[in-house]
């Protein structure tokens, strides 16, 4: 798709003009990790996720990346290879979605309790059955409660940045845990844009030194059993199994800070061209009577619905949730301080509660704030359906019926004939 | 640490700094053996026992111990899994209940 290279030569002023590209998500996602040097990669293919792998297996099949590939023969071996090289000590990368995340979820489990600083992008797919090939955030959020740090981005520039910024993030002392950057599949998987490339030094300036396996470790220096039998009823069991899953949550919690404080030092670094909303965005908030809630890439055309709106006098502000695990409790609780009324835009299903995942999630920080705000779930963008403007103005207009109305304790499918 | 253990050159986490609520792991060898956890045994029967050491080959914890007219087994490392007594051409071992 382009023809310039990694490591471009600076031309001779101290500060070179940032490196653009023009590149589709998928792209972005593997020039993000070539930037994060990691020493290892292991790979299976799968829609949407595909022209990804193929364009690392070409970065380092053209010497442009330092890495020994693994072509596994199945995606459950695929993150226990990984495994088993994080535990060596090296850096360690994947990409996989729907299907696939399926397929690798035991040591997808074990991976988050083992404390392995593994980066993996979920290049977001819908969930089967119906068979769909298409983009949906039903596979990353089906595995919403397995110990994983997930962060979703809007833009392609925001996945390349959010690919180096995961590997610092996991590796942090005070976190430990693997990451999903989760990136649409379809909409910012093969969506071309043009892209700042950070420069290879500041780069490496900025990740510091890889200490991958301090906690635990494959080395006959300092032997040890991993993971052994831990628990049961007698003994010390129920207490040693507590602590692993409280230092878990421990880990996470601490995530929320260490997010907040990276993207300030990667923008500072970078360029304002380069600061994102860590953990919540607040777009027109500031004097909004009520909002709506968005994650990912649907988050474009929602706010060109909001200036729109706000065009028209409304006083309509949007959330954008970027981390979704931990959840950004504080930071959203924050976000809603003013708002009265709330529609939450989901693209996944949660079946349990008859709405979005992330409507439910929400509720719980709508009790934390100790008033009522009436909120509404929303359903779109299933199976690679498009979430316009338009489908945003009906949103809005819905959300904003809410002010005047109880909310329905059905979803609004904003894709469905009716 | 059980006596009937060497030890093992430990990787002490604590001298390490490292948090004890990471990754499970264990530095210590379980002072526990198969022979722990049996809950039938082996008895041979002397008379009936010629040598022909099927049951040697067969037993996966390699517990069996020649003598001089007959096999035994190891009783600490013999986990009371029974393939002995399944493969014995001559019938000679019987799985006796522990409780017994």
């Amino acid at each position: 798709m382009n023809t310039t290279t990694l490591d471009t030569a600076p031309t001779a002023e101290k500060k070179p003009a940032p490196q653009l590209m023009l590149c589709e998500g998928n792209e972005a996602a593997a020039l993000g990790v070539a930037l994060a040097r990691p020493d290892m990669v292991a790979v299976y293919p799968i829609t949407p996720q595909t022209s990804l792998v193929e364009k690392l297996a070409k970065l380092i099949a053209d010497g442009r990346m330092d890495a020994d590939i693994v072509d596994a023969e199945g995606e459950h071996s695929v993150l226990s290879v990984l495994q088993g090289g994080a535990l060596a000590g090296a850096r360690t990368y994947t990409a996989t979605c729907g299907p696939g995340l399926a397929f690798m979820f035991e040591p997808y489990f074990r991976t988050s309790g083992m404390r392995l600083p593994l980066v993996m992008t979920i290049v977001t797919r819908d969930g089967i059955t119906p068979q769909s090939v298409w983009g949906g955030h039903q596979d990353a959020m089906t595995v919403r409660e397995a110990g994983w740090i997930q962060m979703y981005c809007e833009t392609v520039q925001e996945v390349l940045d959010t690919t180096v910024m995961a590997f610092h993030l996991a590796e942090h002392h005070d976190v430990m845990l693997p990451v999903n950057v989760c990136l649409d599949g379809n909409y910012l998987s093969y969506g071309t844009s043009r892209i700042e490339m950070p420069d290879q030094a500041e780069v490496d300036d900025f990740m510091g030194h890889k200490d991958v396996n301090w906690h635990v470790a494959l080395d006959p220096l300092r032997p040890m059993a991993v993971d052994p039998l831990t628990g049961g009823s007698g003994g010390n069991g129920p207490e040693t199994f507590v602590r692993y899953r409280r230092g878990q949550c421990a880990g996470m919690k601490n995530a929320l800070r260490v997010i907040t404080d990276m993207h300030e030092d990667w923008a500072r670094r970078f360029g304002e061209g380069h600061r994102f909303a860590p953990l919540v965005e607040e777009y027109q908030l500031d004097d909004a009577e009520y909002a709506i809630m968005t994650l990912g890439s649907m988050t474009g055309a929602a706010k060109d619905a909001i200036d729109e709106a706000r065009a028209a006098g409304e006083k309509v502000g949007l959330i954008k949730i970027k981390t979704f695990s931990p959840f950004p409790v504080e930071a959203l609780q924050h976000a809603l301080r003013g708002v009265r009324a709330l529609g939450v835009v989901d693209r996944s299903v949660n079946f349990r509660w008859n709405c979005g995942p992330m409507f439910q999630e929400t509720l719980g920080v709508l009790y934390r704030l100790g008033r009522r705000v009436p909120a509404q779930s929303f359903i779109g963008g299933l199976a690679g359906a498009d979430l316009t403007v338009t489908t945003f103005r009906r949103v809005i207009d819905e959300t904003r019926a809410l002010l005047t109305r109880a909310p329905s304790d059905e979803p609004v499918w904003l894709n469905a004939k009716d | 640490m059980s006596e009937r253990h060497q030890h093992y050159p430990a990787w002490h986490l604590k001298e390490a700094g490292v948090p004890d609520d990471l990754c499970p792991v264990a530095t210590e060898q379980s002072p526990m053996l198969p022979g722990d956890w049996r809950s039938f045994r082996p008895v041979v029967d002397r008379d009936k026992c010629v040598k022909c050491a099927v049951c040697w080959l067969y037993c996966p914890v390699q517990c069996v111990e020649e003598h001089a007219a007959w096999f035994d087994f190891d009783m600490k490392t013999c986990k009371g899994c029974g393939i002995c007594a399944h493969e014995c051409p001559q019938r000679a071992i019987t799985m006796i209940p522990e409780a017994q």
